[in-house]
């Protein structure tokens, strides 16, 4: 019996502990500085905005550790002995381990912003984060106006939080149109749009240049690095973006890039030590995949392999299609297979879009230039079949039939009205005058 | 760890001034129960229920028809009244008195008892009900009435919430219409019509509707002629024939939450308070033995009922005590065996014993009623059975801890831990429908919302996150799950009975080998 040890209670480490106990008799123990028990992080959100309390984002009920035999630990680990296969926590403790599963997270982007440790400046990704907002801006009369920094998906979901609360939100967002790192520009420009219909602030192309202090050490004001405004505010949200929540691995001898570096195997460099999940980089990317994939899904679905290795079926990380899904305010989008967006796309990536009238839902559909084939699909507004496009990817159909079978993937709920014949005439019209 | 409940947020000057038209309009259903003499009821009553309905549907167009439409669960668990908050416990407070009196009180509303005329609150109704049925008004007219304009007016309200969504908008429409037409217009002029038929609502089948086959409603329904052997047979089909196919292709949704009164209610007046039911394994284990005691409860209590009024003798008519209790328990033999043969494999072992335990209870009481001599079957006395159950199933567990503890324990209390018609068509939707809310792939983040909104507690996520299909009894179709996924991961399906149920270790999305590994073992 191995004495396994889990850094890190969120998805990642998770599912590795909840397949470990179900492939083996391993003993098992989650460590967390951050809550006691394992919470969706992708709820947080929901917590402030009084949809949910935060017992509700729990997954699990707290009698399933204890039943499972899965030994939670609340502690901060501050090193990693790995001669001695050894952790030390903040207050000295020292754990054994025999295999060690590092799955730590990220922690929000900070870029040498002057101002950026001042109160009233946080990110929004831990439980301790939740609790700073509801301090920092509990009501629109304590914060008067909020500032995000940063146009990703954190960043919109921290809007949406704040404009709950009828909170003035100025977003300030470096590329000229939200999110078109990733996205097409049709759907980059309804998200635009959109985000403008809920009275949000949307400053596109706008830099943050400092952050202001008051005589308290309190954020009072941001200044714009392009036009140079002043803009008085209470909170500032940065949500450039995420990293590898690693620094505690410094001096540990395991071998760190931006993230814990990784073989497909999910191992270190070192023996019995391992990386899942946001804080993993692997050393050669999958596919079209980021060595550093911050995504739910991702941590997940490393969980689940790493449990196979670790309990005597050593198997490597293979992933299946790529597939994401996210909500701007209130257009749900999903993603299966890959669609790039104009900056980062080949010259053999081409793609039919469509847009309602309405401005509220849209396609896009990444194809082959020559060959058809294909590649992906980012849907808006309307809801698609995972088990459909994963099946179309693997048997590598081509773009005609994709369009065709549309219908068949629909998911909307029933009687919604359906756009799929409207899709199609625009896709024939399209290709017709193309 | 808890995070402190913000206050929630002032209203509009709008919302305040709806909030005068509706409680005006319930000020003077207040003053008429104090006693005080309103000239011109009809009027009056009219003022009343006009300024209800008005005062709802100002607020509901000022609280969503100046925001996008989209999910509008903002301060749910903020705001006093739908947080358990003192708000809240006043309304569940007001709640139950209200059904205390209504049920046991009835006196204290204004009933005129042995002849004399209605006063106080009853009273007020009383040009209502002259117009629709040409007699004054009961506890039960009032009661009617003002159920009725609740649903119609939160129904309003709860179609502008979900505007964006058509499945919530149709499924709220057709509540409202069988509430308003069925159970409310109807069988006022049929009592017009032809007053020899006894008050009947015909979507309300047995068993909720538990006094269907008493020997009065019976007696009444033969001797009113055609029209009331129709409606005797279709009470009979509706239960054997009609809901069972309905059941099968669409689930219990067609009736829980298209259909009935109960449900109605639930789904318009009670929507702020379905995040209310606990998601707990240990409320789900109360609830399986609760609603299936109530179901055999009132299988036996029904069954003792009529055999009191049949005839021994079976050449006078071949449908006499001995032949209905053969019957009855031949019906239920059969349907214990071919789910033990066929679905063994789906019951969980508290089922198994439970079913088992069921089964031996009422065979031992038939058994005992051929052995022994008594005349009354199953040695209780039917008559005491029946208003047992009227009193502590149809009175305090529907009525008064069902919607009066709608702001404590959620919305469909009753429908998830009591209502036997619930447990009848749960136990078909469970066994044999094509029925199911369909996970899509491996897309679930396990945020909770689902769970958080499910009404009659399921724990939708610990499916979903599975990549599970939902196939759970007590499912009443609501849909308002797949509605406040942020993701797009739940869909409410009829589909093929082959892979309905469809456990998994590994989510689709992940290495091939690995899912097959891992779920074909």
């Amino acid at each position: 019996m191995k004495n396994i040890v889990i850094i890190g209670n969120g998805i990642a480490g998770v599912t590795a502990a909840r397949h470990i106990r179900k492939l083996s008799d391993n003993k098992i123990t989650i460590i967390s500085a951050e809550t006691d028990h394992f919470f969706s992080r992708t709820a947080l959100m929901y917590v402030y905005m009084g949809h949910m309390k935060y017992e509700h984002t729990k997954p699990y009920e707290d009698y399933f550790w204890k039943k499972n035999r899965i030994d939670l630990k609340r502690a901060y680990i501050k090193q990693v002995l790995t001669d001695d296969k050894t952790l030390v926590t903040s207050e000295g403790e020292k754990i054994a381990y025999d295999s060690l599963i590092i799955a730590t997270g990220s922690k929000p982007n900070k870029f040498g912003w002057p101002g950026q440790d001042l109160k009233g400046v946080q990110g929004l990704y831990s439980y301790q984060d939740l609790e700073k907002l509801e301090a920092n801006a509990p009501d629109k009369e304590t914060c008067n106006r909020a500032v995000i920094v940063g146009g990703g998906l954190i960043g919109i979901e921290m809007a949406e939080m704040l404009r709950s609360r009828n909170i003035p939100v100025t977003f300030l967002v470096r590329e000229d149109s939200f999110w078109n790192g990733v996205l097409p520009a049709g759907e980059s420009g309804l998200i635009n749009k959109h985000i403008l219909d809920h009275h949000i602030d949307l400053r596109l192309g706008t830099n943050l240049k400092e952050i202001i202090s008051d005589e308290n050490g309190r954020a009072k004001a941001v200044v714009i690095t392009e036009t140079g405004e002043e803009l008085p505010c209470n909170v500032v949200g940065l949500t450039a973006g995420v990293s590898p929540n690693i620094d505690f691995l410094k001096e540990s001898g395991i071998e760190l890039g931006r993230g814990v570096k990784v073989n497909r195997f999910l191992e270190t460099n070192i023996k019995d030590v391992y990386a899942i999940g946001d804080c993993a980089e692997q050393h050669e990317p999958i596919g079209m995949r980021r060595p550093i994939e911050a995504v739910w899904y991702t941590g997940r679905m490393m969980g689940e392999t790493l449990a196979q290795t670790i309990c005597g079926n050593k198997i490597e990380y293979k992933p299946g299609h790529w597939f994401n899904s996210a909500k701007f305010l209130d257009i749900e989008y999903q993603t299966y297979g890959w669609v790039f967006s104009e900056r980062s796309k080949s010259e053999q990536e081409a793609h039919f879009h469509w847009m309602h009238p309405d401005e509220d839902k849209c396609i896009t559909v990444a194809y082959d230039k020559d060959s058809k084939l294909f590649l992906g699909i980012n849907t808006f507004g309307i809801r698609m079949r995972h088990e459909n496009f994963d099946k179309w990817l693997t048997e590598k159909r081509d773009v005609d039939y994709v369009i065709k079978h549309l219908p068949e993937a629909n998911f909307d709920p029933e009687f919604y009205k359906q756009f799929e014949n409207q899709i199609l005439a625009a896709y024939n019209n399209q290709l017709q005058t193309a | 760890m808890s995070l402190a409940k913000p206050n929630a947020q002032d209203i509009s000057t709008k919302k305040k001034v709806a909030l005068g038209i509706g409680f005006t309009g319930l000020f003077i259903l207040v003053l008429a129960l104090a006693n005080v003499e309103l000239p011109y009821k009809g009027l009056f009553l009219t003022l009343s229920l006009g300024l209800i309905i008005g005062g709802v549907v100002i607020y509901s167009r000022d609280e969503y028809l100046t925001k996008l439409e989209g999910i509008k669960n903002d301060e749910a668990w903020f705001k006093s009244i739908s947080s358990r908050g003192t708000w809240g416990w006043v309304l569940g407070v007001v709640l139950t008195l209200f059904y205390i009196v209504l049920y046991f009180f009835a006196e204290l509303l204004g009933l005129g008892t042995d002849g004399a005329s209605n006063t106080g609150l009853i009273a007020l109704f009383d040009p209502l009900s002259q117009l629709l049925s040409g007699r004054n008004a009961s506890q039960w007219f009032v009661y009617g009435t003002l159920y009725t304009v609740a649903i119609v007016a939160f129904g309003y309200k709860f179609m502008l919430k979900y505007r964006h969504n058509r499945y919530q908008q149709l499924r709220t429409a057709s509540v409202m219409f069988f509430q308003m037409a069925f159970a409310f217009l109807i069988p006022e002029f049929m009592y017009r019509l032809n007053s020899d038929v006894p008050y009947n609502d015909i979507k309300n089948m047995w068993p909720l509707n538990y006094y269907a086959f008493d020997q009065w409603r019976v007696d009444q329904f033969i001797n009113s002629g055609t029209i009331g052997m129709a409606f005797l047979i279709f009470g009979i089909l509706s239960i054997f024939v009609i809901s069972p196919f309905l059941t099968y292709k669409y689930g219990k949704r067609w009736y829980c939450s298209w259909v009935c009164g109960c449900g109605g209610l639930a789904e318009t007046a009670g929507d702020p308070f379905r995040h209310l039911s606990s998601k707990k394994m240990s409320a789900w284990k109360l609830e399986r033995w609760l609603i299936h005691t109530v179901l055999v409860f009132s299988v036996v209590m029904t069954t003792a009922v009529i055999y009191t009024y049949l005839g021994y003798d079976a050449e006078k008519y071949w449908f006499n005590k001995d032949n209905f209790l053969l019957f009855v328990g031949g019906f239920l033999t059969l349907v214990f065996v071919v789910i033990m043969v066929f679905k063994r494999h789906e019951l969980g072992k508290d089922a198994r014993y439970g079913a088992i335990g069921y089964a031996l209870v009422i065979v031992s009481l038939i058994a005992m009623h051929y052995t022994g001599t008594t005349n009354e079957v199953f040695y209780l006395p039917a008559g005491g059975m029946r208003s047992a159950y009227g009193f502590y199933i149809g009175s305090i567990f529907s009525g008064v801890i069902g919607t009066g503890f709608y702001p404590i324990l959620g919305n469909r209390a009753w429908c998830r831990f009591g209502c036997p018609m619930a447990a009848v068509l749960g136990f078909q939707q469970r066994m044999f429908s094509k029925f199911r809310i369909t996970t899509n792939g491996g897309q679930c983040i396990s945020c909770g919302n689902c769970s958080n909104s499910c009404e009659m507690g399921i724990d939708v996520r610990a499916y979903a996150q599975k990549g599970e299909n939902i196939v759970r009894s007590s499912c009443v179709g609501c849909g308002v799950c797949s509605a406040v996924c942020p993701r797009g991961v739940l869909k409410l399906e009829n589909g093929s009975l082959d892979g309905r149920i469809n456990p998994t270790d590994v989510l689709l999305g992940n290495d091939v080998d690995l899912m097959e590994l891992m779920n074909n073992k």
